[in-house]
């Protein structure tokens, strides 16, 4: 098919309303993108005048979302995994060696037009890096002689459907069942048992079952999820909706892939409970685009469920109980895991975080009641409707009861996904993946804590240590301040842009890290350190800002002694080097007096 | 008068909007002349800055003349005041830091509507120029920052007479604020 066949069958009136197109604008996008390599400008004009907006609102769009693109990409187009987890396992060299083999620079394509590298913030395969995207698909395990014959298969044209099989094994690399996971509970939400609980009691008795297990979201925030079901259900309205958070962006968190890829039915299980409870007969999976080769298989499980009855007009026969989900892909952007980012890139927008209040469970999606919950917070409300309360809680603390997922990543034997009550001290947890020789420990990912070992004796619950799973071990080999330049890199990438004190302080703040790193910095800039990063906390529009800082400001706090060591000693040091500063207008003078150079001053 | 207060200003990259501004006190410029003994300013036409209280530079740095006279700035002067956005930000000359050098170079010398004889000059007696555009706080340490393109007289004059009378410094609302 020709790129004009392709847009117009993509873009094809759905007879829909227009809103409801509108709506479907980034998913559009993502086709076209999936399937020409790029937005061609004809598109754009035509959605343009379909959906009666203006060129540029759709320019917009493109510009906001990493994986859209207004030019052509390679034919194979490369993005490599640059979380830290995959720096620990070597893809910076990989990134230099996948570069000069196929004698390209990172983001430009390649003159013949054959193939693109670059790199992209955490594609959560971080137990099984380095990874990368190729066209949208995951290959793991990369090493330098995968990278050779990847290469290889790249200058001989390979089409990727011929590619080994291995390359796009991923694993689920589950070493610690509990709850959630035991195969003995296994069956607990299969062929709809929750559901036909709800229609043997009703919405209020699950509610009064969820709010007395105590489950608390899972995505990291850690609300009420029976308080959160209840709003919605009592919020005024006649139409509601409910949305999984698959977007999974935060560094070093995997756990929710794994569970689409082996639990996908409990999740729709628990997402079609909630509709029933609150009375939606919509619902959204908002699919993180790293993930994209889930995509199908997802389908292939929705629609059994609707083969079931378990999706669809009057669910298990009961009338009046109609719910279906549709899955959304979202297009390389952290912020759109924040759930009011996420609702407006539902409603096809840039993800950029609503004011809050009114929260979505008054007004979400399209203004409508709307409950967010994340993958695992769905999955666990599933299993508690069937097997009770009180199964529940018999794991936990009274404040965060039941167990977590842990994805952990790292400097340890045995990565991949712990299933743990909480309460675990990280010492435990330590122990289980084999991790020795630690220096420190990183929960929650980017925004989260960073914990130098001493600390171990701490909890992993909300009331001690709280995450949404991320768990990242770094050991004594390790230079910590690789860990904070590359989250501090990682935040001005993924900041939207919005708000000064994060789009600003995150850039100031990611300078003077660099500057940290580079061995120029010196007290005064520590002192700089702490100012910015403490008015981000304070005046940050969201919570992207007010948690970027967390690894700059535990890195002064918790690890002084690393800190000091790396300091330039003199009152002040320039930011940049100001000698390099002339470089470019000595080539393009070719002047070398000593007017061409700045001294250093001593 | 022994010990009046000695005060030097330089533009660097700036538009001298904000010097225009420093003579926008009008008349309290007798009662400032009372308090301070002005040193290298272009006010004064003095070309060499010798030991002062006050530095006040205009202008961001852009090229490697400007690193000289600002480091000199920085050596003779107890405290450094960064004047403006340009200073403070970098300003408007900084927005061709989006461009590359060359293409700068090449838009004024080569490419320009009616340039003759196009090319790039490359005489040693040009200051070379820095590929970006810096605020002056990340080449020398400075003290105290007033924003605003250009800062008002009533502002300059705020903070000259709190930092004379050794006073914390604090303006009125309006004197910072542009909304
Ligand atoms: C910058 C940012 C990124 C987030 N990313 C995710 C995410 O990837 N997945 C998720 O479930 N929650 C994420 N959250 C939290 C969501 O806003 C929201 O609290 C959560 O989806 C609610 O579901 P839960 O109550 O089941 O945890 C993020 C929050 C912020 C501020
Ligand atoms: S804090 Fe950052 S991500 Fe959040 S709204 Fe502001 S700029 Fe956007
Ligand atoms: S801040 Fe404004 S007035 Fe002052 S030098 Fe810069 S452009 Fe000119």
């Amino acid at each position: 098919m020709t790129h004009e066949e392709i847009i117009r069958e993509i873009i094809a009136p759905s007879g829909t309303s227009r809103a409801a197109e509108r709506s479907q604008l980034l998913q559009y996008l993502c086709q076209i993108q999936h399937q020409c390599s790029y937005i061609p400008g004809d598109a754009i004009t035509q959605l343009a005048t379909r959906l009666q907006m203006p060129a540029s609102e759709i320019q917009g769009l493109i510009g906001f979302y990493a994986f859209l693109h207004e030019q052509p990409r390679g034919d194979y187009d490369i993005l490599l995994s640059d979380s830290i987890s995959d720096h620990l396992l070597g893809s910076r060299l990989l990134l230099q060696q996948l570069c000069n083999r196929l004698g390209v620079a990172p983001g430009v394509p390649r003159a013949d037009g054959r193939v693109t590298v670059d790199t992209t913030s955490c594609t959560g395969i971080c137990d099984q890096g380095p990874a990368m995207l190729l066209n949208g698909r995951v290959i793991s395990r990369l090493t330098d002689r995968r990278i050779d014959h990847i290469c290889a298969l790249i200058e001989a044209s390979t089409a990727v459907t011929q590619w080994p099989a291995e390359f796009f094994q991923v694993d689920d690399n589950i070493r610690r069942r509990d709850l959630l996971l035991s195969e003995e509970t296994a069956a607990a939400t299969m062929d709809g048992k929750a559901l036909r609980v709800l229609l043997e009691t009703d919405g209020n008795a699950i509610l009064d079952v969820i709010e007395k297990s105590g489950l608390r979201g899972r995505g990291g925030a850690g609300f009420r999820t029976g308080m959160k079901w209840r709003f919605c259900r009592q919020a005024e309205s006649d139409s509601r909706y409910v949305v999984c958070n698959a977007d999974e962006g935060e560094p070093g968190t995997f756990k929710d892939r794994v569970l689409l890829n082996s639990y996908a039915d409990s999740v729709f299980e628990g997402m079609t409970l909630c509709a029933g409870v609150v009375g939606a007969s919509r619902g959204y999976l908002y699919l993180r685009g790293e993930y994209r080769y889930l995509l199908e298989p997802l389908q292939a499980v929705l629609r059994q469920r609707r083969e079931k009855g378990l999706l669809g007009q009057c669910i298990l026969g009961k009338d009046g109980f109609d719910f279906d989900i549709e899955i959304h892909l979202g297009a390389g952007a952290y912020i759109c895991g924040e759930e009011s980012s996420l609702i407006e890139s539902l409603e096809g927008k840039r993800g950029i975080p609503r004011n809050r209040p009114p929260f979505p469970v008054t007004h979400g999606y399209l203004n409508q009641p709307t409950v967010v919950n994340n993958v695992e917070t769905f999955m666990a409300a599933a299993k508690i409707a069937v097997l009770g309360a009180d199964w529940f809680r018999q794991a936990g603390t009274p404040e965060s009861t039941g167990t977590k997922l842990l994805s952990i990543c790292g400097d340890c034997e045995r990565p991949g996904i712990y299933e743990y009550p909480f309460g675990v001290t990280i010492k435990q947890v330590l122990e289980d993946c084999g991790a020795v020789n630690t220096q420190a420990i990183q929960v929650a990912g980017a925004a989260g804590t960073t914990l130098p070992v001493a600390d171990n004796g701490r909890r992993i619950a909300f009331e001690d240590v709280s995450t949404g799973g991320s768990f990242m071990v770094f050991n004594n080999d390790r230079d910590l301040l690789d860990m904070v330049q590359n989250f501090s890199h990682f935040f001005v990438h993924e900041s939207c842009g919005f708000c000064t004190p994060c789009r600003v302080g995150g850039s100031l703040l990611k300078n003077l890290v660099d500057k940290l790193v580079n061995g120029h910095a010196t007290h005064y800039d520590v002192g700089e350190m702490k100012q910015i990063g403490s008015l981000m906390k304070r005046a940050s529009h969201c919570g992207l800002g007010s948690t970027a800082p967390n690894p700059v400001l535990d890195l002064l706090n918790h690890f002084p002694q690393l800190v000091e060591s790396r300091l330039a000693h003199s009152g002040y040091e320039p930011a940049f080097d100001l000698d390099a500063a002339l470089q470019e207008a000595r080539d393009i003078t070719g002047r070398d007096d000593p007017g061409a150079h700045i001294r250093t001053e001593t | 008068m022994a010990d009046k207060i000695r005060v030097a200003t330089a533009s660097l990259c700036g538009c001298f909007g904000c010097h225009m501004s420093l003579l926008d006190i009008d008349e309290r410029i007798l009662e400032l002349v009372q308090l301070v003994e002005f040193d290298r300013t272009p006010l004064t036409d003095i070309k060499t800055v010798g030991d002062c209280d006050i530095g006040i530079i205009e202008g961001g740095v852009a090229n490697a003349e400007n690193v000289e006279v600002l480091r000199e700035f920085r050596k003779h002067c107890k405290v450094l005041v960064a004047l403006g956005a340009c200073a403070v930000n970098g300003g408007i000359p900084a927005m061709r830091n989006s461009f590359e050098l060359r293409e700068c170079l090449e838009e004024a010398y080569i490419e320009g509507i009616g340039v003759a004889n196009p090319q790039i000059p490359s005489d040693p007696e040009i200051p070379m120029l820095l590929n970006k555009v810096h605020p002056i706080h990340e080449v020398v340490k400075v003290d105290h920052f007033l924003p605003g393109c250009p800062p008002s007289g009533d502002t300059i004059w705020t903070f000259l007479t709190e930092l004379i009378e050794g006073k914390p410094i604090g303006f009125p609302y309006e004197q910072i604020h542009y909304d």
